[in-house]
């Protein structure tokens, strides 16, 4: 039986064997290649993605485990990579080497999806799990605290 | 997808508006770069932007997951996977080999081992020592022994797995102490000497001798190592690569398979991250792959698994340091005998310049009067470190800085005095250990600044009274200066190459020989390039680093990839700009001072066009429009053989203070808050310098606090994945951070827009945090007695500190 998945609002068929890891499908199979592969155990955030708007390690979460889920990649985090995180991201140069960041993205995004107006404790715990080796973490935080106020006043 | 460039023609012509906002931020006068007011820019700028913030170039693609890294290039037809087998040994000779389960396995393609490589079997940088894959024995538990191309990434990972290699064990050499023993070096010692240090040393009222332990540090770029090697048509190869020495890269997979440089191509375009640990070592797993895809003739792509990663690449070298010094009653040093003692693995790979450099950085920024300073390159069953943001500096830093700490608490005062009096001075204060001297010294300024800015005395102040009744957490803070030399030490990588085409509706592409890890050198030079010519900064492309555009480039290292290949940018475009003027002079009859270049036009007499009509109007009239540009570093010598010389074109300088709290019960801490002034001279681009700064310095409390490495008795690395090595996380950085850029501090050596190096000078700042964590420690004896505190100074470190502290004070009663 043919099993698909919903990968930023359009339907793929799984046609890989099952246990491949979401990352790969991604990347290799649908060339969705914005999600980053970083240390491939869920250590380090790089390959953040959304199922049903909740962040998740796609390095570490095989496909089969997500038929008919809805998965959201940084590609389709927002029409026009205008999303007030992506905005927030570019008016406080958050970005050095870019690597981590579409995962940093994806996992505050999925934080302001349940939390609106995040302290800076609570950014710290939520985004704790996402490493940046170049150091942006002030301005990553910034940049939350930002869109986070964008957010509430488009609300 | 974005455009590369991303511009549309009518962007160009919004000259008056482009030029009302700009009139409007050169009329604010910004007294200092803080976060706050990045936005006003600075005075005096141009259109194309030099000394604003411009974004970083790549940013609008970074933020959309559009930015290409090399794994993200589309796959070609064919492309196979490499990966290698991995010695099990730390030292042994290989007896035999059985890669017949391995060349039956799924997938596999092609096994090769050193028998087949065509060319050199040694892929050492600088010096021999590295073989391309194992020949006859291993000197460190992950040594390639032979490689495998199979169709795809997991299937050779698994295949690699199934060889069958006999090894008799030889003796491995795993401790610092034990190579010293032994005299076991990658290269010969070498001492760099001023006066007599000895009879100064025992002269001073003052004597003191310490050691200790400074860990190494994995890099972590988030883009683990990568190349794609793919054949050509002529016998040659294309490589893709994430490297910050595309040109060595070029040199050596050249070599490897026996053809002449003009075969192999190599393009990088940027990184995710490199940090040091892409300058020599992204080059193997290119050599690699290139030697497969030159026996399959397919195209191969090496991407190294993160264990692997960790495993089979060098680190920042750990090293084990000591000294003895004489002072006097004030605290100011007389002499010193500094030994610095670094662990570089098994083989020379970039070991002698970086134990040099951390020799260089041995006085920090503090005058040692009579100093001796040896360095030795200890060779250990390990695998080889390597380059690492500082590049041995710090490691250097750290002896002097014990020593600060050492000195105060003898004598009773705040280390900040100590380092304060310590200080290079005027006229006979300033001279290095290695002779140089040290011109436009501001340290003593930035630190009163800061110390106020900081309101260091006042919360010095606090924070004993704080300790005073706080019983089981404590306080600590310290103010830590600086000094940072800035040129390659080996003479001839002080040069760059720049290539600027202008095109006819007056677009600009511009190639440099830097590569770009995240760093905004892209940005910037783009910057230089747009200011030259006035025009709007995104009319300005850059690509890839390739070699077929710059040849012979030298790695973008030691900070100097602004001040090189800005320089080499700035020549270029000079050269093109000239051609113009001369161009306009003999066909407008004016003369050159008639012909200026502002706000997208080149006005010549009475008549305006836009840049992009002079540009066809100097096409037509026969004008080449494209240009190399060239530019070595003036005034740097140094003689080894004496040790004497100026290695040094500048020096970056800067200070933090930092306030720490820590739990005396468990060793835990946290970083309160941390305060920066950094003198990156006349500043490029604002945003992305303070970025550097930010982020070195995080990088730089990581490699003194959480982040250690580990290897067992048996040579194997335990600390290989990021559950068992802690690089700081998001909670990990200063509570309140405050970073503020030097304001009004043009370099007085003509650099590029007399900016200055940026990179690693700040990585040291961290230094404030151990030093912090050491008055916090210290505090428990009410300051009389200085902890040893190793590094990475680690919760258990603090709380053993913290228990010698407690020891020693309950025997003084």
């Amino acid at each position: 039986m043919k099993q698909s998945i919903i990968i930023n609002g359009k339907e793929h068929e799984i046609d890989v064997d099952g246990d491949m890891p979401l990352l790969w499908f991604l990347r290799d199979r649908l060339e969705f290649t914005g999600t980053k592969f970083g240390c491939g155990s869920g250590l380090c955030g790089a390959c953040t993605v959304h199922v049903n708007g909740q962040a998740i390690r796609s390095c570490v979460t095989p496909v089969s485990s997500l038929v008919d889920q809805k998965i959201t990649t940084i590609e389709g985090l927002s029409e026009n990579g205008d999303h007030p995180l992506q905005q927030a991201w570019l008016n406080n140069n958050v970005p050095q080497c870019g690597y981590c960041q579409a995962g940093q993205i994806m996992n505050a995004a999925s934080l302001l999806a349940v939390n609106a107006a995040p302290t800076d404790d609570e950014i710290d715990t939520a985004m704790q799990g996402n490493i940046c080796r170049c150091g942006t973490y002030q301005r990553i935080k910034k940049a939350i605290s930002e869109a986070a106020d964008t957010l509430a006043k488009e609300a | 997808m974005r455009s590369l460039i991303d511009i549309k023609k009518a962007d160009i012509q919004k000259v008056d508006i482009k030029k009302a906002e700009i009139t409007k931020t050169a009329n604010v006068t910004a007294s200092s770069h803080t976060n706050e007011n990045l936005e006003k820019g600075q005075v005096n700028i141009g259109l194309g932007g030099v000394g604003r913030s411009t974004k970083h170039d790549s940013s609008d693609k970074q933020v959309a997951g559009e930015a290409l890294y090399v794994d993200d290039r589309p796959a070609v037809r064919g492309e196979l996977h490499a990966a290698v087998g991995q010695s099990t040994h730390a030292h042994a000779n290989i007896l035999s080999m059985d890669l017949s389960a391995v060349k039956a396995a799924q997938g596999v393609i092609k096994v090769i081992t050193v028998e087949d490589v065509p060319g050199h079997t040694d892929i050492g940088p600088v010096f021999p020592g590295d073989p391309v894959l194992a020949i006859g024995k291993v000197e460190f538990v992950g040594q390639p022994i032979f490689a495998v191309a199979a169709t795809s990434f997991d299937l050779a990972r698994k295949a690699v797995k199934l060889a069958k290699i006999e090894y008799q064990a030889l003796e491995a050499v795993l401790t610092v102490k034990d190579a010293l023993a032994k005299q076991n070096f990658v290269r010969p010692p070498f001492s760099m000497t001023r006066g007599d240090s000895v009879s100064a040393i025992s002269a001073a009222q003052h004597q003191l001798s310490g050691e200790i332990t400074v860990g190494g540090q994995e890099h972590m770029y988030l883009e683990g190592q990568i190349s794609t090697a793919e054949p050509t048509e002529d016998g040659g190869m294309n490589i893709y690569t994430s490297s910050q020495h595309p040109s060595e890269v070029q040199k050596l997979v050249a070599e490897v398979l026996d053809i002449p440089l003009n075969k192999v191509l190599v393009d990088m375009r940027r990184m995710g991250g490199g940090f040091g640990g892409k300058e020599t070592q992204a080059a193997p797993w290119a050599c690699i792959a290139a030697l497969l895809a030159n026996e399959t003739k397919r195209a191969v792509k090496f991407k190294l698994a993160r264990m692997d990663d960790m495993i089979m690449t060098g680190k920042r070298h750990p090293f084990e340091n000591n000294y003895t010094v004489g002072f006097d009653n004030d605290g100011q040093i007389k002499g010193i005998n500094i030994e610095v003692n670094g662990n570089c693995g098994y083989s020379p790979d970039l070991s002698d310049a970086i134990v040099d450099r951390a020799m260089f950085h041995s006085d920090n920024a503090y005058f040692l009067d009579q100093a001796t300073v040896t360095g030795n390159r200890c060779k250990l069953n390990t695998v080889s470190h390597t380059a690492y943001r500082g590049f041995g500096g710090p490691q250097g830093m750290m002896t002097i800085e014990v020593v600060m700490d050492e000195i105060a608490r003898h004598l009773g005062k705040d280390p900040l005095e100590i380092r304060k009096i310590n200080l290079y001075g005027g006229e006979g204060r300033d001279e290095t250990h290695y002779h140089q001297k040290v011109e436009h010294n501001n340290l003593a300024e930035i630190i009163e600044t800061l110390e106020l800015s900081s309101d260091y005395q006042a919360r010095r102040k606090a924070i004993t009274e704080f300790n005073a009744n706080s019983p089981i957490l404590k306080k600590g803070i310290a103010l830590t200066p600086v000094k940072f030399g800035i040129s390659f030490t080996v003479q001839h990588l002080n040069q760059a190459g720049a290539l600027v085409h202008v095109y006819t509706d007056g677009t600009i592409h511009l190639s440099h020989g830097g590569s770009e890890m995240g760093q905004g050198l892209n940005t910037k030079v783009a910057q230089i390039v747009a200011e030259e010519f006035q025009v709007d900064v995104n009319t300005v492309a850059i690509s890839s680093a390739r070699t077929d555009k710059v040849p012979n480039s030298s790695p973008t290292a030691a900070s100097s990839g602004t001040d090189l290949n800005g320089k080499a940018a700035e020549a270029a475009a000079k050269t093109i700009k000239q051609r113009l003027i001369d161009f306009a002079c003999e066909k407008y009859q004016v003369v050159a001072e008639q012909v200026s270049f502002e706000n997208n036009n080149i006005v010549v007499g009475e008549q305006t066009f836009t840049f992009a009509e002079f540009s066809q109007i100097a096409y037509m009239g026969r004008v080449s429009l494209s240009s190399t540009g060239f530019y070595k570093t003036p005034k740097i010598h140094f003689d080894r053989a004496t040790g004497k010389g100026r290695p040094f074109f500048y020096y970056a300088t800067g200070a933090a203070v930092s306030e720490v709290l820590i739990d005396t019960l468990t060793g835990e801490y946290k970083t309160l808050r941390t305060d920066i002034l950094q003198d990156v001279g006349h500043s490029i681009n604002p945003a992305i310098d303070i970025g550097q700064i930010e982020g070195a310095f995080v990088q730089g409390m990581g490699w003194l606090t959480t982040e250690e490495l580990m290897w067992n008795e048996q040579g194997r690395l335990l600390s290989n994945n990021p559950a068992t090595y802690k690089i700081p996380a998001i909670n990990d950085a200063p509570e309140d951070f405050r970073v503020a850029l030097l304001p009004d501090a043009p370099n007085r050596e003509h650099t590029i827009y007399n900016s200055k190096a940026v990179g690693e000078p700040p990585f040291m700042l961290g230094i404030s945090v151990w030093s912090a964590l050491k008055d916090a420690i210290s505090s428990i004896s009410d300051y009389q007695h200085s902890p040893a505190l190793d590094t990475p100074a680690t919760p258990e470190r603090v709380l053993w500190a913290v228990e010698s502290v407690k020891a020693r004070k309950a025997a003084n009663k």
